[in-house]
């Protein structure tokens, strides 16, 4: 067995010892030793879909964008309508480039009227920074890198509004929906969102509290779950995965995300997304056989070639499910198709999102 | 199995395999810790009988939900004996990865291989 090296210098958030504790296996993400998982992948997987678990993402980043015109700002960088976000509201968008090709992928939320606080990806936090504060430039508006102001918690699962509840000093947002609470006695920005497909919550919370919160979950039954069960759930779920399913050689329209692309608010990259002409399209799929899909895989579709960017075993389903960008013509639910992996041809059918609904499992 | 074990009577390799001799023939598998260091293995890609496999080189694939690592033989020769057993719970492979879980058995082409793999006493020294 061949394994590959740990890299130096990596960055540490502020739960590193609780992972320890928790036998987490740290490896190397985005810049940061961050836990892949702790029992097994599989265990955490399911503990989020029928009880509660909590992942330590606070190597994500999060600009926080005030003043006058910071709607006004957002509204030009951001693909959605941002004009639509209420007051302590969420919203999901992409950042693009003039050609449509993808930054980001972003959380908002509109913390105030002239405030809004947004969640980058780990490994985009020094690009989307950079551009956000070059294209700050000709607005009244404040662009602060508030990345160390935040160690984040994902608390997710059928169980983990109750959990949450009992060490919250307040009533828990509804989703799409932020409330400035207490936790375990730390200040807590609470967001009604999640990656997992599963009712919870992402916080927001002082590093130096995050601890006590961690702990306070764990004594509410909460299972700690690392990055590797976080992927399968959300591939599960369809979620894109950005540098996977998305990157800036991807536009939106191609990935399934035209949803979230408002063109009329003439964001930046809006005029090249109306003219493009798609040619392929983001869809998922599962293995009818053995095998398990990695990405980068090359996929056989009946009117061309496509390619793999997610793929892994389905814990909920006990097969290889991923997501592919296939042809126009063959990204249709029930399209047969052969994935090559690592020289073996295994046979697969595009299937509709998501890949996994709750109704499926008895658990 | 939950505590590091690596069983006197074998032959390892650097690639954390291991050989167990049978006479002319072996029997090959993952070690413990290559199987802790995987996570759980959710599938094995077993190769097929009559197969020529090559000391040093790969001849199987094991799975974990996350990664994909290929299996080194320690020695030369031909699989005369595939685990079927694998196919439908490769979970042997982490749960008795020098009983149950092993990976092929070899009629050995050039026994004098032998020498060149560690013993138990090396083996733990390179960990």
């Amino acid at each position: 067995m061949r394994l590959s090296p740990a890299a130096d210098t990596l960055r540490r958030t502020p739960l590193f010892d609780r992972h320890e504790q928790a036998g987490a296996k740290l490896v190397p993400f985005a810049g940061w030793e961050m836990p892949v998982q702790y029992g097994g992948i599989r265990a955490e997987h399911l503990s989020v879909r029928t009880g509660a678990g909590m992942f330590d993402v606070s190597h994500m980043g999060e600009i926080e964008t005030s003043g006058p015109q910071a709607e006004r700002f957002l509204q030009r960088i951001l693909s959605n309508d941002v004009t639509k976000v209420a007051e302590r509201g969420a919203q999901y968008s992409v950042l693009c480039r003039e050609d449509g090709g993808v930054l980001d992928d972003l959380f908002t939320y509109r913390l105030a009227g002239g405030r809004f606080l947004t969640v980058t990806n780990a490994a985009n936090h020094e690009k989307d920074l950079a551009w956000f504060r070059g294209h700050g430039a000709g607005f009244e508006v404040e662009v602060r890198d508030v990345h160390t102001d935040w160690a984040m918690l994902a608390v997710q699962g059928p169980k983990a509004r109750a959990a949450l509840e009992r060490v919250a000093d307040g009533e828990l947002p509804k989703r799409m929906r932020t409330a400035e609470l207490r936790l375990a006695g730390t200040r807590a920005l609470v967001c009604g969102t999640g990656y997992t497909g599963e009712d919870g919550c992402e916080l927001m919370l002082a590093p130096e509290g995050a601890p006590a919160v961690w702990d306070a979950l764990i004594e509410q039954g909460v299972e700690p779950a690392g990055l590797g069960a976080r992927d399968t759930l959300r591939l599960e779920v369809c979620f894109h995965l950005y540098g996977n399913d998305l990157s800036e050689e991807r536009n939106p329209i191609e990935a399934g995300l035209g949803w979230c692309c408002k063109l009329d608010t003439g964001f930046v990259g809006a005029d090249a997304l109306r003219e493009l002409e798609p040619r392929e399209r983001l869809v998922p799929f599962a293995f009818t056989g053995p095998g398990i899909p990695r990405q980068g895989n090359a996929v056989k579709a009946p009117h061309g070639e496509g390619i793999v960017t997610s793929g892994s075993l389905s814990p909920c389903l006990g097969i290889g499910v991923g997501m592919a960008y296939l042809p126009l013509d063959d990204a249709e639910p029930g399209i047969r198709v052969e994935v090559d992996v690592r020289g073996k041809t295994r046979p697969a059918e595009v299937r509709a999102r998501p890949l996994f609904k709750r109704e499926e499992t008895s658990g | 199995m939950a505590e590091a074990s690596y069983p006197d009577d074998l032959k390892y390799h650097a690639e954390h395999d291991w050989a167990r001799l049978e006479g002319d023939e072996a029997t090959f598998g993952i070690t413990w810790y290559a199987q802790d260091a995987l996570g759980e293995v959710v599938f094995f890609d077993p190769p097929e009988t009559g197969a020529h496999v090559a000391k040093d080189q790969a001849y199987a694939e094991v799975e974990s939900v996350k990664a994909v690592s290929d299996v080194f033989a320690p020695l030369s020769g031909e699989i005369v004996d595939v685990n079927q057993a694998l196919a439908d719970s490769p979970e042997k492979i982490n749960e008795d990865p020098y009983g149950e879980g092993w990976m092929v058995k070899v009629k050995l082409s050039d026994p004098s291989e032998v020498d060149s793999l560690m013993d138990v006493g090396a083996y733990r020294e390179l960990l």
